[in-house]
This record gives structure tokens, C-alpha cells and sequence, in this order.
């Protein structure tokens, strides 16, 4: 038997800092899958043409992204940028490293979609007087999009959680507000636990989110 | 009309036009035919602006398609060409396969685009399929819309590249009656294809490539049944023996 009695009446007093955490979680995630797409999908395109310097820009980024963990990116930004006289908040030093992590593995998600995207598709585009900016964008764009739409999903639950690591760095966001909170009420396992369910409601909340958006965009699925 | 000087074009070491001359005049069906290899639909890819010139140029209605001050999609809009490939857009329908150029490329207004659209699928005798997506279409069926979607643009010239070979034997005759079609109403084609029967019946002129050069260039009279040069009558030898 276990000595631990749970008290929940005690943490979820706590429950409305949490929320403000679940916020700031929130809005970080976002932030950085929209400037986490926004930056590799060019280089992505680029780096599946295969040459030019940001071709090797982007396979860089992916090798240094991928292969280093994401702490030492939130610390490299945060500390790294201090030390070259630029302190910014631990918001942006935050917000910054997710989206490098995003940008990271996004190329690769992109590189691989748009090699499974017949190229006659983007020259029967041209063909017809398009540019290349507008045959990616109305006849690439939502056919890749279709097919890596989980990975992207994937990618942004993972940043999601990846946030989290704020609280190193002094970040209140929703797992920075947990041990804010339990460090206070002591009710550590009770407070963890409505931080977890509310990173899965999140998570869940963020994936309906961008389905109706898709299919507001493109259609059914 | 289209004008072809001394194209060269090569990928790398290999030359693939050695030197090409071509007029084609306006409301003619010409007929490029010839062995795999021999330059055809590179050609037609030339003369679209999809593959650069290394020599020589090329005029459509006395513009040249290299000259930077052209912009090649503007010009792109004069020269509709239909690929081998089955190249319909498979996240859109069938009628907004027609409307997406007309709309992003000549700023058409949407209603106006969609109607538009309508009558070129039924041009196409697809008006009744509008609201497919083109994996519920057949093989002929997506040729035949390929060719509606590059109507649209209101093109001057079509280029065909080989655009039954990839079709089943018995699909092959509807694409070739909406070719037949256009035709009639004078639009200006250049076909590359293996088909001699649709040759013999259709093409006002057939020119016969081999190795990037022009072997023979005529009437269907007198390339198709009466070629002066031994490697035209070998080739089409063959073709009338199997």
C-alpha cells in the first residue's frame, strides 16, 4: 500500500496558473510551426533541387537540428545569444529553438513529400503559363500537403512538448507553472498529472484544429 | 506561326538537336515522327520554353521564346502542349483542373472561369463528368481533359507529346477524334506521335527526325508514301509490316 493520499481539492486551486502556462504553451507552439513551415519549405524545395549554397544551408540545418538534443538548443540560443551581448527573454530564446528544432526535421518532411509528387505535375503547370512560385503554390503545394499532413502533426505535437523545456531557462509556460505550483502546494503528483491531461487535451485540441483548417483550405481529406 | 532556326539542344556531352528548321504555318497539323531518341519530343519541349536552346532560336508569331525581355510564361499561354503523362491535377475536379490556369494565370474571375471551363469540357465531350476527380476518370478521359485544361488558356498553337501511347488500344480513338476536332476548327498543332494510321488520315505536313535532324520534311503524300531517303523507307517498312 502506498503512503501517498491524494489531495486534489489542494492543487487544483492551482488549476488557473496552470491554464495561464497552458497558454503561453499554446501560443509558443503555434509561433513556431507557422515560422517553422514558413522557413523550410523553400529550403526544403531548394535542398531537393539538390544545388546552390542554401541547398547546403538546409542539409546543415537538418544534420545540426536532428542530431543535437533540443535542450542544448534552447540552452545554446538562451546562454549563447547572452554571451554575444543579446539577452533576450526566455519566451524568445524559447521560441527561437523550437522553431530551429521545427525548421530542422520539417525540411526533411517537405524533401521527402515533395519527392513522391510527380514532377509532370509541376511542368504541366508551367506549361500552362504558370510561374514556378505559382505552380508549387495552386498544384505542389496541396498534393504534398496531403501526404505529409500526420508527419507535420507529428512534428508539432513534438514541439509542443519540446516547449516544455522553457522551464529550464525559467519559462512559465504549462510544465513551468506545474513546478512553480507543486513547489508551493507540495501536492507534486497531483498537480503533474493535471498538467499531463492538459498537454494531451492540447494535443488533441492542436490536431482538430488543423484538420478543420485543412479542410477548410482543400476539401475532404 | 512558329519559326525554328538551327535549333540546337544538347544534355551534357549528347546532342540531342543537331541543327533544326522548321516553319509551322498557321491552322496546319504537322506531324513530327521518328525512332525513339531521335529528338521529337525534345523539340516540342524547345519550343514551349521547357527545355533551354544551347543554338539557334525560336519565333512564335515573330517573338523570340529566348530573348530575356520575354517573359516565357506570358508566352506560355499561346502554346498549350499535352504530355504523354497522365498530368491531371489529382486534388482538384475536373472542371477545376480547366479553371486553375484561366484563374491564377489571366486573372479571370472565378464564375467567369468555371463557365468557361464548362464549355471547354463539353468541347472535350466531358461536360457531364465536371465534377469528377480525375482517379474516377479513365486513362482517355484524362487525356481529353489535359487537352480541355490547356484550351482554356485560349492558345493560338498545340503541341501533343505521344498522347495515346500510354493509353489502352481502346481508349486511344476518343483522344484522337477530340485532336480530329480541333482540327476541324483550325486550330494549329504540332503532334509528335507513333500512330501512322492518325498520320496518314489527319496531318496537313510530317516531318521525319532521326538522330536531331530533319531526314524529310512534306506532304503526308510525299513523306508517308513515297520517302526519298533509305532510313524514312525502313522505318516505315517496319512499321506497315508488324
Amino acid at each position: 500500500m502506498s503512503d501517498y493520499h491524494f489531495h486534489w481539492v489542494m492543487a487544483l486551486r492551482d488549476l488557473p496558473s496552470l491554464l495561464q502556462g497552458a497558454v503561453v504553451t499554446l501560443q509558443l507552439t503555434i509561433l513556431s510551426m507557422i515560422i517553422g513551415v514558413g522557413v523550410s519549405v523553400p529550403l526544403a524545395v531548394m535542398r531537393w533541387q539538390g544545388r546552390g549554397v542554401w541547398s547546403g544551408v538546409a542539409g546543415a540545418w537538418v544534420d545540426v537540428a536532428r542530431n543535437t538534443p533540443v535542450l542544448l538548443q534552447v540552452y545554446a540560443v538562451y546562454f549563447g545569444l547572452g554571451a554575444y551581448g543579446f539577452n533576450i527573454s526566455s519566451y524568445a530564446a524559447t521560441l527561437l529553438a523550437i522553431s530551429f528544432n521545427n525548421i530542422g526535421y520539417l525540411i526533411e518532411i517537405f524533401r521527402g513529400g515533395l519527392a513522391t509528387v510527380p514532377r509532370y505535375q509541376y511542368i504541366s503547370g508551367r506549361s500552362l503559363g504558370m510561374s514556378a512560385t505559382q505552380a508549387y503554390a495552386y498544384i505542389v503545394w496541396p498534393q504534398l500537403l496531403r501526404i505529409v499532413f500526420y508527419s507535420v502533426m507529428t512534428q508539432m505535437i513534438w514541439a509542443m512538448l519540446n516547449t516544455s523545456l522553457g522551464l529550464l531557462i525559467g519559462l512559465r509556460e504549462l510544465a513551468g507553472a506545474a513546478e512553480q505550483a507543486q513547489s508551493v502546494n507540495y501536492r507534486t503528483l497531483e498537480t503533474f498529472a493535471m498538467a499531463a491531461l492538459l498537454y494531451y487535451l492540447m494535443a488533441k485540441l492542436l490536431i482538430l484544429g488543423a484538420e478543420l483548417l485543412y479542410a477548410r483550405l482543400y476539401g475532404r481529406r | 506561326m512558329i519559326e525554328i532556326r538551327n535549333v540546337r539542344k544538347s544534355f551534357g556531352e549528347t546532342m540531342i538537336l543537331n541543327g533544326i528548321s522548321l516553319d509551322v504555318h498557321q491552322g496546319e497539323l504537322l506531324c513530327l515522327i521518328g525512332g525513339s531518341g531521335s529528338g521529337k519530343s525534345t523539340l516540342l519541349q524547345c519550343i514551349n520554353g521547357l527545355e533551354p536552346i544551347q543554338g539557334g532560336e525560336i519565333l512564335v508569331d515573330g517573338v523570340d521564346i529566348c530573348s530575356k525581355s520575354v517573359s516565357i510564361n506570358h508566352l506560355r499561354r499561346k502554346v498549350g502542349m499535352v504530355f504523354q503523362q497522365y498530368e491531371a491535377f489529382p486534388h482538384l475536379t475536373a472542371l477545376e483542373n480547366v479553371a486553375l490556369a484561366p484563374r491564377v494565370v489571366a486573372k479571370v474571375p472565378r464564375r467567369e472561369a468555371l463557365a468557361n471551363a464548362h464549355r471547354h469540357l463539353t468541347h472535350v465531350g466531358l461536360g457531364d463528368k465536371a465534377s469528377f476527380y480525375p482517379r474516377n476518370l479513365s486513362g482517355g478521359q484524362q487525356q481529353r481533359l489535359a487537352i480541355a485544361r490547356a484550351l482554356a488558356m485560349e492558345p493560338r498553337y498545340m503541341l501533343f507529346d505521344e498522347v495515346t501511347s500510354a493509353l489502352d488500344p481502346e481508349l486511344v480513338a476518343e483522344v484522337l477524334d477530340t485532336m480530329r476536332t480541333l482540327r476541324r476548327e483550325g486550330m494549329t498543332m504540332v503532334v509528335v506521335t507513333h500512330d501512322m494510321d492518325f498520320v496518314r488520315e489527319s496531318a496537313d505536313r510530317v516531318a521525319f527526325l532521326s538522330a536531331g535532324e530533319i531526314c524529310e520534311i512534306g506532304s503526308v503524300k510525299q513523306v508517308m508514301m513515297n520517302p526519298q531517303t533509305e532510313i524514312v523507307q525502313k522505318f516505315l517498312g517496319r512499321r506497315s509490316s508488324s
